[in-house]
């Protein structure tokens, strides 16, 4: 096969991992106010993703080296070219990963509610962003011969754009949510279902009608099925979640965005970035990428290292499968039920 | 002003700032890990107690190190798509692989080994914490090895076609003598912040429970055996750091060598050389006038210059004027002088600052041998000032190495000033730069705030004391829960 289209490949599956992975740390960040309520719940919240939310962004650190070495024109012309987008995730990035860790190092009230704050919109501002960047790296931006970037602000924010990024947003709180129900115990988890159902009103129509969009506008006919596929399984996320077959539920929100995330790169190939000034001034596989030699060389890397990295990020899941319970942050808490009928049925699907 | 400049000003602050937090985790992650493999062998409390108090400390400082260091990889196409698109074939990879190979390894087992205390066996979370230092230490690798390339770049060809670099050999970048020297002199550098790290902090624990019998908890006594147990960091710590200083003069007379002959400017730029010499002095002080291209006052020490750069006393070292003109004739009119200035004083109190407190702790292993202590108070400021000193010797060698490379960015190939992204307004880097180091520096405040808390709080803070002696295997499984 063509090293261009294996890297091109390859790129697609990172920032397809990165979204699924950092996808529900990110809702699980948006939910704290509401599903958090006290300081118990919420430590609740931040520990269930504390051991892996680092390991995740490597995701994003990866994808975007892989990028640089792969197809540099296309890191260079999409990094400059959205400039305030990516400025405003990595100041997003920065308060949020310092506040899981500086968070429970202070003891006033004030300290963690300010770090409340960073995780929040440090969450919540990349969520949404990350749909506004790939809506607009599907659409084409303007762009000259030199591939320099010319759209301003106000092309960027353009309406399939915005969609894109509430689809984003909304979907990645669904399915932070509904990790919620799988990985907490007690008031968390009972919060935390009623959140997905909340949060599932707007990704359901919004990444319907984003993918639809998509389709229409820049699809290809194998990406057919991956929409139909997203949305269908979007929509039995919800019913499962309902039943309480909250591993199920995990799994249907994690393959709705892994299927937005493959059409999307589908409906994009073989651009990488498409010019809406000129065609011809397009950015794509070919002549945005490195020489065969480079792609060679991060194949092999690609190859010995991909799966040895697959292996130990999933051998932390394991280690880390059980669920959080409120007495383990916090020894004295009343919380011991579920609020909720139910209470302590549903552990069947861990 | 230009987007140039504020984007210049833009690397160099994050990476100077980014460069506060690395070498503190590179070294203190293997020192940790020792630490806790002391505990593993002995299980002695003191050890377990020590593990979780420079844990604590280096894991405050970890995240730090994690948040600014996704700024520098994005910025290289936010801020430098020019650059990114000429190097990408070749600088691209060893960045891509740090994060595949190094930066996976790290984070993943850092989670593992903070959340893991009570769900992994003994061994395995001990393993944890290694791997966690292996994948710091590996990742340094990589970035020098890109950094390398750009000093003395190897293992390339430029397309004709498309005017980019092409990668002939990774072989040749990753093996580049360049990387390899300054690999071993940041490692040397990083173990010499982590020693020193431990020093201060031990040393103001001592002075402090020795002056105070301060336990951070008014009207508690200070519990003894914490006592004995920083007086054992602190020698540790001086070992660690007189160990890491030898390998720093070694290390640093190579990348000496190595700039001699790949970027003599730099060299001469750094010795403020300004004409050709055999057996050129080395300069302790000297008092230039840069506009005029020499120097007024110059204090020398005979044949060293000569001695460094080619290791023989009569070796000859080229000035700065003679350089300027041979650049002249291979690329061109432009000036190929970089701030002499800012080279020259760098290179001096990098050495002098970095050393210092080198010999403070060649000096503190003696006055602390067989369970002595000193009683004189300057001991104990000095162990807590050697620390930003060498801190501050860090980056005044990055300036070196960086400001010494102007106008390069890629030597030989690519200017800085063609570098730059043509695509991004000055407004935009003047917002980024603005919000980078606003935030920055009120991240630099909080995080030195908690460090302050943490160390004043000491270790019985984290694990009590064992009840009687040192075996305490009855406490040692607290709570994982850390967030
Ligand atoms: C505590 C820190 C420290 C100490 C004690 C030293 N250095 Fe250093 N030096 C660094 C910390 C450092 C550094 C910050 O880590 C640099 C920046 C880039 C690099 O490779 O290391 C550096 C760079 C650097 C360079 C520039 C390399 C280049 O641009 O190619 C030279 C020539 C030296 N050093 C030489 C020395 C000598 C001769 C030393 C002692 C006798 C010495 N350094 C001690
Ligand atoms: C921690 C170590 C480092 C520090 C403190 C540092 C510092 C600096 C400074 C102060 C500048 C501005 C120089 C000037 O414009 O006059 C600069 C420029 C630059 N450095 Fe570094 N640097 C470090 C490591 C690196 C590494 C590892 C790389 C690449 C892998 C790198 C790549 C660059 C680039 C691309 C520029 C911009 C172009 C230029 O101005 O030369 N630096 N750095
Ligand atoms: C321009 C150059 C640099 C880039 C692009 C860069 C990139 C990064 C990134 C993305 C991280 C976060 C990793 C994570 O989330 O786990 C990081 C952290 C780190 N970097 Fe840098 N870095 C640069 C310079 C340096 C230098 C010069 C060194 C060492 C000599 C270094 C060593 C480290 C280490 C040890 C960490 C510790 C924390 C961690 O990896 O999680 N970096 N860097």
């Amino acid at each position: 096969m063509d090293l261009v289209l294996v890297w091109f490949i390859a790129i697609a599956i990172l920032w397809t991992g990165y979204f699924v992975l950092e996808g529900f740390d990110f809702g699980v960040g948006v939910l704290l106010p509401s599903v958090g309520r006290n300081d118990t719940g919420r430590r609740v919240m931040i520990n269930a993703i504390g051991p892996v939310w680092d390991g995740n962004e490597v995701w994003l650190i990866t994808a975007g080296g892989a990028m640089f070495a792969a197809f540099p024109a296309w890191y260079a012309s999409l990094f400059s070219g959205l400039y305030l987008f990516l400025l405003l995730i990595l100041l997003a990035l920065i308060v949020r990963g310092v506040a899981f860790e500086y968070r429970g190092k202070g003891d006033t009230d004030r300290w963690r509610a300010w770090w409340d704050r960073a995780i929040i919109v440090g969450s919540a501002v990349p969520a949404a962003l990350w749909g506004v960047i790939f809506a607009n790296i599907v659409r084409g931006v303007g762009m000259d011969a030199d591939h320099t970037v010319t759209s301003g602000m106000a092309d960027l924010l353009n309406p399939y754009a915005l969609l894109g990024g509430v689809t984003t947003l909304s979907l990645f709180t669904l399915h932070g949510a509904v990790f919620l129900t799988l990985k907490t115990q007690g008031a968390v988890r009972g919060r935390a279902r009623r959140a997905a159902t909340r949060s599932a009103a707007v990704a359901l129509p919004a990444t319907t009608a984003f993918l639809l969009w998509t389709q229409a506008a820049h699809g290809k006919p194998w990406t057919l099925p991956l929409v139909v596929l997203a949305c269908v399984s979007l929509f039995a996320s919800v019913l499962l979640a309902m039943r309480r077959r909250e591993g199920w539920s995990f799994t249907a929100t994690a393959v709705t965005v892994l299927a937005l995330s493959v059409a999307l790169f589908g409906a994009l190939f073989p651009n990488v970035l498409p010019s809406t000034t000129d065609p011809a001034h397009s950015l794509t596989v070919h002549n945005a990428a490195s020489a065969r030699y480079t792609l060679t060389v991060m194949s092999w890397v690609g190859v010995v290292f991909l799966p040895v990295v697959l292996a130990y990020q999933a051998w932390s899941y394991w280690v880390f499968r059980k669920r959080v319970t409120p007495q383990q942050v916090d020894p004295g808490s009343e919380d011991t039920t579920d609020h909720d009928p139910t209470a302590g049925k549903g552990t069947a699907t861990t | 002003m230009e987007a140039l400049d504020l984007a210049r000003w833009q690397f160099g602050i994050t990476m100077v700032y980014h460069f506060l937090f690395v070498p503190l985790t590179i070294g203190l992650s293997a020192i940790v890990a020792v630490l806790q493999t002391a505990w593993h062998r002995t299980g002695k409390h003191s050890y377990l107690q020590a593990t979780k108090f420079f844990g604590k400390l280096f894991l405050i400082n970890f995240a730090m190190g994690v948040v600014t260091g996704i700024v520098q990889e994005f910025q290289f196409g936010m801020n430098w798509s020019e650059y990114s698109r000429f190097v990408g074939d070749v600088f691209g990879a060893p960045l891509a692989m740090e994060a595949l190979i190094a930066f996976f390894l790290e984070s993943t087992f850092i989670g593992l080994w903070i959340f893991g205390w009570d769900k992994l066996p003994r061994r395995v979370h001990l393993a944890c914490i290694w791997a966690a230092a292996v994948g710091t230490n590996l990742s340094a690798y990589f970035i020098l090895a890109a950094n390398a390339w750009m000093r003395n770049p190897v293992g390339y060809t430029v397309d004709p076609d498309t005017g980019r670099a092409q990668l002939t050999s990774i072989w040749a970048v990753l093996s580049n003598t360049q990387a390899w020297s300054t690999y071993l002199h940041v490692l040397a550098a990083s173990f010499i912040i982590a020693g020193l790290f431990v020093v201060a902090v031990s040393g103001f624990k001592l002075w402090r429970s020795r002056t105070r019998g301060d336990t951070g908890t008014p009207g508690v006594t200070p519990p003894s055996g914490e006592h004995e147990l920083f007086r054992t960091t602190l020698r540790a710590g001086m070992v660690v750091t007189l160990i890491a200083g030898v390998l720093a003069v070694y290390s640093g007379d190579h990348q000496a060598k190595l700039a001699a002959a790949y970027e003599p400017m730099k060299l001469a730029g750094a010795e403020a050389l300004w004409e050709t010499e055999d057996g050129a002095p080395f300069s302790a002080f000297a008092v230039g006038d840069v506009d005029e291209r020499l120097n007024v006052i110059d204090l020398n020490l005979p044949h060293v210059l000569s001695f460094l750069a080619t290791g023989e006393i009569d070796g000859t070292v080229h000035g700065i004027n003679d350089l300027q003109e041979s650049y002249e004739a291979a690329y061109g009119p432009g000036d190929y002088t970089p701030n002499v200035f800012v080279l020259y004083w760098s290179f001096r109190l990098m050495i002098g600052l970095g050393l210092a407190g080198v010999l403070l702790s060649a000096a503190g292993l003696w006055w602390t041998r067989r369970r002595r202590l000193p009683d004189n108070r300057w001991f104990y400021y000095a162990t807590m000032a050697a620390l930003p000193a060498a801190v501050t010797a860090n980056i005044l060698g990055w300036l070196l190495t960086e400001i010494g490379r102007q106008p390069w960015t890629v030597r030989g190939e690519l200017l800085t000033a063609q570098s730059v992204s043509p695509g991004v307004s000055l407004g935009e880097v003047a917002l980024s730069l603005t919000l980078f180091t606003a935030i920055y520096g009120v991240l630099a405040v909080v995080e030195a705030g908690l460090l302050w808390r943490y160390v004043k709080a000491g270790p019985s803070h984290l694990v009590p004391q064992a009840p009687d002696g040192d075996d305490g295997d009855s406490n040692d499984r607290v709570p994982a829960f850390v967030y």
